[in-house]
């Protein structure tokens, strides 16, 4: 066996081994590097009420509601498998709205609501121009239809 | 490839190929930027900020393209000891790192507006903050060792150590797959786009633009360093006298 060839086997075999090790890590990492949980996650998982967590999903259609106070508004968070009433008091994102992405910064208080300090508006991964607003988006094939 | 092993057969190629990779790339980047700036309708929901994306993507594809040349030409250099590898290796680290840097500022600066937020630690920013700082690590490594290493390229300590950073190409890819993220998931599969066609098209331009010009600006650094070499080889004979 020649030397280069030696040294091309215990090359690829590092390589093996080091992407095995970081494949390892990420799966390992899977729960933990997640940067928001899930409704679903707050289900299936539980979080304790009062640990600081983010919550992110898309806001209910038709849930979002303004509070007399006129600076609390509550809606509920849904990844279409559970759904989450939420509350935060101060001024949103501009890209904040019914139907679109959102990932708030806060704690669930003892009945299950999750009291938001800081939101973000989570853009999604569609671009398109003003006239296409409104249409209707097929994910798999990535068609723009009219609404009906 | 060991046929361009010698610098002069390289350099008759790399000559005149650093022209042809410049002015094209230049005015492919200038035509891609104008058109996105001026041509190509607003999004929808994000307005006028949608047009970071023309510089934004190419380069973070430049970004992980770097290192991944990087990684290619290490395994050139520990592999097949071949002479330019280690000189590409170190030419490619300085604009890798650029583009990089690039990356994160716009991609900080549409996400004050479109998130309401500069920067939060998620899967996919912080991989590619990982990125900046080992294309940071590998030039630093790369100037320290430079002694044991041949022809003014990188040592082999820095070849491995490019390597080795090469896992954090498929974690940055996969981030926004893998975790729960704020950056939105990928727009452009293999299954298609889900950007709208009138906004992508000054992605192409714009992306094989940067790209040429990343390769004429890597070709121009590597006949830097040969040209160094000339020089210290020539200083050597006179001093011996």
């Amino acid at each position: 066996m020649k030397a280069k060839h030696q040294r091309l086997i215990l090359a690829l075999a590092a390589l093996v081994a080091l992407v095995g090790a970081g494949l390892l890590a990420a799966s390992a990492l899977k729960d933990e590097a997640a940067y928001f949980y899930a409704p679903n996650d707050v289900r299936t998982k539980g979080v304790e009420p009062g640990k600081a967590v983010r919550l992110g999903g898309m806001v209910v259609k038709n849930s979002l509601k303004r509070a007399a106070d006129g600076v609390t508004i509550r809606f509920d968070v849904t990844d279409g498998k559970a759904t989450v009433p939420a509350t935060f008091s101060g001024i949103a994102p501009d890209l904040f709205k019914e139907g679109s992405g959102v990932v708030a910064e806060g704690s669930f208080d003892a009945k299950g609501t999750f009291v938001a300090t800081n939101l973000l508006a989570k853009h999604d991964e569609r671009y398109m121009p003003r006239e296409l607003e409104g249409m209707n988006y097929n994910e798999s094939t990535h068609e723009m239809k009219a609404e009906r | 490839m060991h046929r361009f092993a010698n610098p002069a057969r390289f350099l008759k190629i790399a000559r005149p190929l650093t022209g042809w990779l410049f002015w094209p790339g230049l005015l492919l980047l200038l035509a891609g930027s104008a058109c996105g700036l001026f041509v190509t309708p607003a999004d929808y929901l994000q307005g006028q900020t949608v047009r970071i994306l023309y510089i934004h993507v190419p380069a973070a594809w430049l970004g992980m393209g770097g290192w991944s040349g990087i990684a290619i030409a290490a395994l050139m250099q520990l592999v097949w000891k071949h002479p330019l590898a280690a000189v590409a290796g170190r030419a490619i680290a300085a604009p890798g790192a650029l583009f990089t840097a690039i990356c994160l500022m716009t991609g900080s600066i549409w996400g004050r507006p479109t998130w309401g937020t500069w920067w939060e630690w998620d899967g996919r920013m912080t991989s590619m903050l990982v990125l900046f700082f080992l294309y940071l690590g590998y030039i630093a490594l790369g100037n320290a060792s430079a002694r044991q290493a041949q022809q003014g390229g990188v040592s082999n300590v820095t070849a491995i150590f490019g390597l080795v950073g090469a896992i954090n190409i498929p974690i940055i890819n996969r981030s926004v797959v893998w975790w729960n993220s704020l950056h939105q998931g990928p727009s452009i599969t293999l299954r298609g786009s889900s950007i709208d066609g009138s906004l992508l098209w000054p992605l192409g331009l714009t992306l094989l633009g940067f790209t040429l010009l990343f390769g004429a600006i890597v070709l121009m650094r590597m006949r830097a360093i040969l040209a160094q070499n000339k020089v210290e080889a020539r200083m050597q004979r006179l001093a011996r006298g």
